[in-house]
């Protein structure tokens, strides 16, 4: 049963083919033996694990069983959970152990399902590549030499590799939809305020959204159903009628199904800088998009260009703020020697913390310094704006917008780690999508050189079941989601 | 625009981060890197435009005036380095 869907698994349970006892040890062999070598888990417990499942089998015994019950998932090590280490990827957490559960974490926990294990990520969810852990890189499972692309590279690389049916990401400027595009997953990135961030550690506040990676559109739905909704300890979660997430994916749609969708295709997706074998497989897509009844419509973005400069101001603004809490005094690593309090401050964060951090956090320090707020801080703000703005035209005259998630496939390790400019214009298709708040999704449209491909949806506020429908139609006419990688 | 190593350091000095000179030198070459990227957007025509600062039009919601939380201190007090008498020991951060 190691690389059936949420789905099959769910039926597997309920037909008592196996239990979750059974099917949380095979997944937590498997992660013995591959997770050496793939380094996406940073902690398992498989007492705890197997604690949950034996609970959940009680419940499928009882009859008291929804869809993800028994069910194993591996959880982003951002997300707080009661009992577990929780480490952000960062020396700063290297010992934290939660004594509460994040909101997601106790979403999964009521419906049942086993918490596999915490992923290994870019420290502070900073990274385009997963090299800037504080407990090493992750290797992409399609080939280990390459990155699997951050910052939940850890859960990427967990679920490519059959360690785990699915994960949980987080996504503040792609995370979620580019290693899900690195690693041939299905991604997505929920309208901003649909999942509660509490728990959740914070990097940029107001972009930060988490969500699920899973092998198919259908597992993601399924995923979300019990992710999402309103949560009162949360200020930004925002108040609206649950949703059920599947409701139109049963539905048999004939031949056609997707007619009378307008795709819209932004005409600076599909101009220079993405490679020719990304750009062949995310048109080969679109093609087959026509074939199931879709029709296609140029749309403009046209201030999108400047979405990676304006998110390079906001995110580390807001993570200069929001790391300002690790001095340690409160919680987190204390540097062991030091003359006095101010010093103890500057050797903390300057131990605790990696390379990326510290830039970012240096960048968002200059940017909100006296002198340099309006002329960077306010200036991105409007920027934010008027891409978000981009985004209302757009959907004015199409349903989805599709293009590239990631302008390249998987990169070599170490590739762009010395050039940080290189690595941020990884995100360059990904980053307006979170300055707006909209949904996105990664979805896998084929290989280029052997490596996965990423074609990306983008939907209106709060068009998760639309995107999800999209996605699984897609899905249903072809098997690139199906593809795992060779052992 | 380009930044120098005085810069740097006294960025570093105001972010509370130590900060070598090997480091100040490599970090003054990144982040001149970063700046040249950001400053293209100095030139987009926003005159006008009012600033977004969060995805949603949200509004901090208030909550009735009652205790939600039950009293978790042992809980929260096991995973501190060091505690006596239920308080918190931490450094001496008043000088």
């Amino acid at each position: 049963m190691i690389g059936w869907t949420l789905k099959q698994l769910g039926a597997a349970l309920a037909g008592k083919d196996i239990s979750s006892v059974e099917l949380t040890q095979l997944h937590l062999d498997r992660i013995a033996r591959l997770n050496p070598e793939i380094n996406a888990f940073v902690t398992v417990d498989a007492e705890k694990s197997l604690a949950q499942a034996q609970a959940a089998d009680a419940r499928l015994a009882a009859g008291d069983a929804g869809p993800l019950t028994g069910i194993p998932i591996a959880q982003k090590d951002i997300f707080c959970a009661q009992g577990w280490r929780t480490t952000c990827g960062s020396r700063m957490l290297g010992n934290f152990v939660s004594p509460y559960d994040a909101t997601v974490i106790a979403k999964f926990d009521a419906a049942g399902a086993v918490n596999l294990g915490k992923t290994n990520m870019d420290e502070f969810a900073m990274g385009s590549s997963n090299e800037t852990s504080y407990f090493g890189p992750v290797k992409n499972p399609w080939d280990t030499q390459r990155v699997p692309g951050g910052s939940s590279g850890g859960s990427a690389a967990a679920v490519a590799a059959l360690m785990a049916p699915a994960a949980t990401g987080t996504d503040t400027g792609g995370s979620i939809r580019q290693p899900a595009a690195l690693c041939n997953l299905s991604g997505l990135k929920p309208t901003y305020g649909v999942v509660s961030r509490w728990g959740m550690i914070a990097f940029a506040s107001s972009l930060d959204q988490a969500g699920p990676m899973a092998r198919t559109a259908e597992d993601c739905a399924l995923m979300l159903n019990a992710m999402a909704g309103f949560d009162d300890k949360d200020s930004t979660s925002l108040e609206r009628p649950t949703e059920d997430y599947c409701r139109d994916l049963a539905a048999n749609a004939g031949e056609k199904p997707l007619s009378g969708l307008k795709i819209g295709l932004p005409k600076e997706f599909f101009g220079d800088g993405c490679d020719a074998g990304v750009m062949a497989r995310v048109q080969d897509a679109i093609a087959e998009y026509r074939k199931l009844g879709a029709e296609t419509v140029e749309v403009s973005l046209p201030n999108m260009q400047h979405g990676v400069a304006a998110y390079y101001v906001i995110a580390p603004a807001e993570a200069s703020s929001n790391l300002s809490r690790y001095d340690g005094v409160r919680y987190g690593y204390r540097a062991p020697e030091y003359a006095d309090l101010d010093d103890m401050y500057c050797k903390t964060r300057a131990q605790g913390f990696g390379a990326e951090v510290k830039r970012r956090i240096l960048i968002g320090t200059y940017v909100l310094s006296h002198g340099y707020y309006d002329a960077y801080y306010l200036q991105a703000q409007r920027i934010r704006r008027l891409i978000a703005q981009d985004f209302v035209d757009a959907f004015k005259r199409c349903d989805v917008i599709m293009g590239p998630t990631s302008p390249c496939t998987a990169f070599g390790l170490g590739e762009k780690a010395a050039d940080p400019v290189q690595m941020y214009l990884s995100d360059i298709y990904t980053i307006a999508v979170n300055l707006a708040g909209l949904p996105g999704m990664s979805i896998p449209c084929g290989f280029a050189d052997g490596l996965p491909v990423g074609l990306q949806l983008i939907g209106d506020y709060f068009a998760e079941a639309r995107l999800l429908n999209v996605a699984h139609r897609y899905q249903q006419a072809t098997d690139w989601h199906l593809r795992t990688p060779a052992e | 625009m380009s930044l120098t190593l005085e810069q740097v350091r006294r960025v570093a000095h105001l972010a509370r981060l130590d900060i070598s000179e090997t480091e100040a030198e490599t970090t003054l070459g990144h982040l001149n890197g970063i700046f040249t990227l950001i400053e293209a957007m100095q030139a987009v025509d926003t005159k006008g435009i009012e600033p977004m600062a969060h995805a949603q039009d949200v509004a901090q919601r208030l909550r009735d005036d009652r205790v939600t939380e039950e009293n978790r201190r042992a809980a929260y007090q096991a995973v501190a380095p060091e505690t006596e008498a239920g308080l918190y020991l931490v450094p001496k951060v008043i000088e």
